[in-house]
């Protein structure tokens, strides 16, 4: 008899018409990732994807940090599910790992107490005259890139591969611990084993790179680091993971998580700053991307149009390790010329800059 | 360096790798039946020293066989030897034994 074992860390993921629902600080971080997302899946792959205004921030920061009470993020939720159907979409797409948590959590809360989900109803009706609706799919966008991650491959201009000597680059994954930790049937391969973001670097050519620390948190657990007496642990699991990964000498980090993207990167010039300790290649840092960025050098997109400036580790290495053409005297300009200021070097305290 | 209003904290996770066990298996080796302890902390709950100070018994030897000896030497100097701990011990384990072999391993005594 065939078993049926591995059918349960598959998850099903709508192909098309997408009710798209951003990330409010993803857009501070990253500010070139979801518009990255929504030209890959309109221009690239010819998808229907509704960008709504309308929606607010699922205000999961606020919930995780005891600020937001239970029932008023459920109705916030309950809003937005409301809006996608009142635009006709019924597949949902969360560009926010924090946000696909909360969804996720919602959803099953509903599910195990239907008492609340009819409380919930009410206060919806009674808040905004809106009818709760529960979405048909919902999706991390990270998990619709890895659906669409052999149409971008058709697509490529520049595989993941070091064009000077042919080798496969050498990638971390690190997936937001409310992707799948929380539960794990929502994500792809599960909790043991994640294969989100591990099959797009291999669907592009580059190779996944395992290590002792590959699933510790990256150490942003909201309290950890709202609170700035608490942001020594927060910075101490970072570290952890990049004293694990740096002997394996990865090329690059790509993350799914706004928070693991954030701290991973800019907690390297911190480190840097507290310690004098720097990773990655001749000790100018491992850079981190996100999954809609790594996408974007793949189709051949404009690594400042992605907005791989705003890191705080440099991207040029692997720029140059891919093969990717850039004006480095535009990096830190506007398209209309003005200059956007720099951050301090990941390299800080190490004379190597 | 900018004022960031907090360092990076040291993990509390014990590593074994690092540690240097070899004096803790030496006093195994010479008290063997130390192997057969449960943690049950008679020892502890019987302890004079343990009465008036901060001394406890049982987290001594929960850090010795881990091959953390940083806060023994300091400790085990409020040990009196008056062997009440051997007493009670539901294991039969010569208590004072142990307490004065890690004092000749790990200490001047």
């Amino acid at each position: 008899m065939k078993r049926n074992t591995w059918q349960e860390y598959q998850k099903e993921v709508a192909d098309d018409n997408y009710y798209y629902l951003r990330s409010c600080i993803r857009q501070n971080f990253f500010p070139g990732s979801e518009k990255a997302f929504v030209r890959i899946l309109r221009e690239e792959l010819g998808r229907n994807l509704y960008d709504d205004p309308a929606h607010t921030s699922c205000t999961g920061i606020g919930y995780h940090s005891d600020v937001v009470l239970h029932d008023t993020i459920m109705t916030v939720v309950a809003r937005q599910f409301a809006l996608m159907k009142e635009s006709g979409f019924e597949n949902a797409a969360v560009s926010c790992i924090t946000s696909f948590g909360i969804y996720t959590e919602v959803l099953e809360t509903w599910r195990e107490f239907p008492e609340v989900e009819a409380r919930i109803r009410e206060l919806l009706y009674k808040a905004t005259g809106r009818e709760l609706y529960k979405p048909r799919n919902l999706a991390h966008t990270s998990d619709i890139i890895f659906h669409h991650r052999e149409a971008i491959r058709q697509r490529a201009k520049h595989l993941l591969v070091n064009h000077r000597t042919g080798e496969p680059l050498r990638g971390v994954e690190h997936i937001g611990c409310h992707y799948a930790k929380i539960f794990p049937k929502e994500g792809i391969g599960g909790v043991e084993f994640p294969y989100v973001l591990a099959g797009m670097i291999e669907a592009w050519g580059g190779q996944v790179v395992d290590y002792p620390e590959r699933r510790h948190c990256c150490g942003f657990g909201f309290r950890n680091y709202l609170v700035q007496a608490n942001r020594g642990y927060s910075i101490a699991n970072s570290q952890k993971k990049l004293e694990s990964m740096a002997p394996y000498k990865p090329d690059f980090i790509l993350t799914n998580c706004p928070g693991c993207g954030m701290f991973l990167d800019k907690w390297q010039y911190t480190i840097a700053e507290i310690e004098g300790t720097t990773y990655g290649q001749d000790g100018k840092g491992i850079p981190v991307l996100t999954y809609e960025e790594l996408a974007g050098l793949v189709l051949g997109y404009d690594p400042w149009d992605l907005g791989l400036q705003m890191h705080q580790v440099d991207v040029e290495p692997l720029l140059d390790k891919l093969g990717v053409e850039y004006d480095p005297a535009a990096k830190y300009l506007m398209p209309n010329g003005r200059y956007i200021g720099r951050p301090e070097p990941a390299t800080v305290n190490m004379g190597v800059e | 360096m900018p004022q960031f209003g907090f360092s990076i904290s040291q993990p509390r996770a014990v590593n074994l790798d690092t540690n240097d066990t070899v004096p803790a298996e030496r006093i195994l080796q010479e008290v063997p039946e130390l192997q057969c302890c449960i943690a049950c902390g008679s020892c502890t709950a019987t302890c004079t020293a343990g009465n008036l100070t901060s001394f406890n018994f049982r987290r001594m030897h929960t850090l010795v066989r881990r091959g953390e000896y940083r806060e023994v030497y300091e400790q085990l100097e409020k040990c009196m030897l008056c062997g009440k701990c051997r007493l009670v011990c539901p294991r039969g384990i010569n208590t004072r034994a142990v307490a004065l072999k890690i004092k000749k391993t790990l200490c001047d005594y």
